[in-house]
């Protein structure tokens, strides 16, 4: 089996692992129960799990918020600013491709009466920093763009944008899920105010993520409870969990650039291979500014989900910017819609549903890109076969034209 | 963001495990009947690619009777198996046999889909029904 979706999560490092067990039964001690040996160590544990982490992304310990993962990390950036600063103003922008766990905080901050305009982006996925500055009005409070895209691999010019925001005394935050662990990241050079960290992209343990926040800002707290990390994120810390997603980021600074030379080479090896290869095909996100070992494309007259399932018969693991497949598990037709991301970046909905994103990890080898690349040319030669838009393309008939 | 929550009964439980029945699997891999009719009695289109997939189904009358049935799909993989699915279940059949078929005989058929593929079942239903009206048209009088 061979498995291309580290977007969608990541295997943990046994090393991460091997990390994270003394802190089950051996150190099992609360960090608040100060007093005693057991909650000292564990108080320990997690004081250098946050230096870690702090240090991966050039910030102060101090200045990390350990949550329960990405999702809960977006909410607490969104929610929690305009929250505990109320008096600057009822105005957001945002990219109109970033994640659910920004778009859904955002829209129940809708609700509430605040107004976000979503800024577009180019064919690339490409959010312009001038388009941003556009949609400033006299009372932004705040502007979240993502440091790089799940679905179609874009990393943006989170430095340009940010630099505005600090110019015109605006909060900025960046969702750094996708990013987390394979593109370097110091929070000085991209002069962000807080930024969402993700373990189980990189190799930790789920249920774990982190916020970083810039000394000197305020958020409310979301989880109300003990008043654990610094009173901004109540209950008890996952320790075990903490502690392997500080083993994770302290692998991925030192790993850093052999993950990003193989992983460039993965990526260049199939893109180049898929370019001069395969008809009617488009790649999806920009050329350049992408996540290392990232490659996502559709095809003309092919389905994706068709394409996902037989990959995953050869037992090639992907996923599909298709809502058809991502969300087969939903309640209801609502659940299909095409890809908000494809839709930003101009994928007409009649290609929507082709999408592929491919996204190699460190474990990855030159082995397995042969092997997709060579069980591509037959499901593509049978998807196209059973497809009665391709029959129509043959006889000279444009199947899109109605 | 509330949410109905649906009781789907069995066949929500089902799709919690795996989102398609090995029956499922089986006409996806496998589909009988792919293909074109070169002197189809008649043809229907139904879906379109905007919204993620399409159906062109052909039938073969002799006598009132379907004699061949074949089909080209562009969708998903409940799409191509209830196209599939669907055409074992007409080969054979009248045209009026043939229409008293509904998507709901597929989708049993098929071990069950799961709710939000419901529509692939419809739009195999929907393909069949346009082809007899298409041969309605072409060949008054004749058939049933």
């Amino acid at each position: 089996m061979i498995y291309f979706d580290h977007q969608s999560t990541t295997p943990v490092d046994p090393r991460v692992v091997e990390a994270m067990l003394p802190y089950f039964s051996g150190t099992y001690g609360n960090p608040s129960s100060h007093i005693h040996a057991q909650g000292v160590a564990a108080g320990e544990a997690l004081d250098n799990a946050r230096l870690s982490v702090a240090s991966s992304i050039g910030a102060k310990p101090e200045e990390v918020i350990f949550t329960s993962g990405a999702t809960e990390a977006n909410n607490l950036a969104i929610k929690g600013f305009v929250e505990a600063n109320a008096d600057r103003g009822k105005h957001i922008i945002a990219s109109a491709i970033e994640h659910y766990s920004v778009l859904a905080p955002l829209r129940s901050l809708q609700s509430r009466g605040f107004e976000v305009t979503y800024v577009g982006c180019d064919k690339y996925g490409m959010v312009d920093p001038v388009d941003v500055g556009k949609a400033l009005k006299h009372d932004t409070a705040m502007i979240t763009v993502q440091a790089a895209n799940p679905e179609i691999g874009t990393i943006q010019r989170i430095q340009d944008i940010a630099l505005f925001a600090r110019k015109h005394d605006v909060y900025f935050h960046t969702d750094a899920a996708a990013a987390s662990g394979i593109v370097p990241i110091d929070v000085d050079v991209l002069g962000v105010d807080s930024l969402t960290l993700s373990s189980h992209n990189m190799y930790g343990p789920k249920g774990v993520g982190a916020l970083y926040l810039r000394t000197g800002n305020r958020l409310s707290c979301q989880i109300v409870g003990g008043m654990q990390e610094s009173g901004y994120r109540s209950g008890t810390e996952n320790l075990p969990g903490i502690v392997g997603m500080a083993k994770a980021c302290d692998l991925a600074k030192a790993e850093a650039s052999t993950r990003i030379e193989l992983l460039k080479n993965l990526q260049i090896k199939l893109w180049d291979w898929l370019a001069n290869n395969v008809e009617y095909l488009e790649f999806t996100g920009h050329p350049m500014y992408r996540i290392p070992g990232h490659v996502s494309f559709w095809v003309k007259f092919i389905e994706g989900e068709s394409l996902l399932l037989m990959l995953n018969m050869k037992g090639i693991m992907c996923s599909s910017g298709s809502a058809c497949s991502s969300n087969l598990r939903g309640h209801d037709e609502e659940d299909l819609a095409a890809s908000h991301v494809l839709t930003a970046v101009g994928v007409p909905a009649e290609f929507c549903s082709g999408s592929l994103t491919v996204s190699m990890g460190k474990d990855n080898t030159e082995d397995e890109v042969d092997y997709m690349i060579s069980a591509l040319p037959s499901i593509i030669e049978r998807l196209l076969a059973m497809s009665p838009l391709y029959a129509d393309k043959l006889k000279g008939k444009d199947p899109y034209s109605k | 963001m509330l949410r109905t929550n649906l009781n789907l009964g069995a066949e929500r439980q089902m799709s919690r495990l795996h989102p398609y029945s090995d029956k499922v699997m089986d006409h996806f891999t496998n589909p009988r009947n792919m293909g074109e009719i070169a002197d189809a009695d008649a043809v229907a289109d139904v879906g379109n690619p905007a919204c993620g997939d399409m159906m062109r189904l052909y039938i073969k009358v002799e006598d009132g009777k379907i004699v061949d049935v074949k089909f080209k799909t562009f969708g998903c993989g409940a799409a191509i198996a209830a196209s599939s699915m669907l055409t074992e279940i007409v080969k054979g059949k009248t045209i009026a046999e043939a229409e008293k078929i509904t998507n709901r005989q597929v989708i049993d058929a098929l071990g069950g889909l799961p709710p939000v593929k419901h529509h692939c079942s419809v739009m195999a239903e929907e393909a069949l029904a346009n082809a007899i009206k298409d041969y309605r048209l072409k060949h008054q009088g004749s058939g049933s």
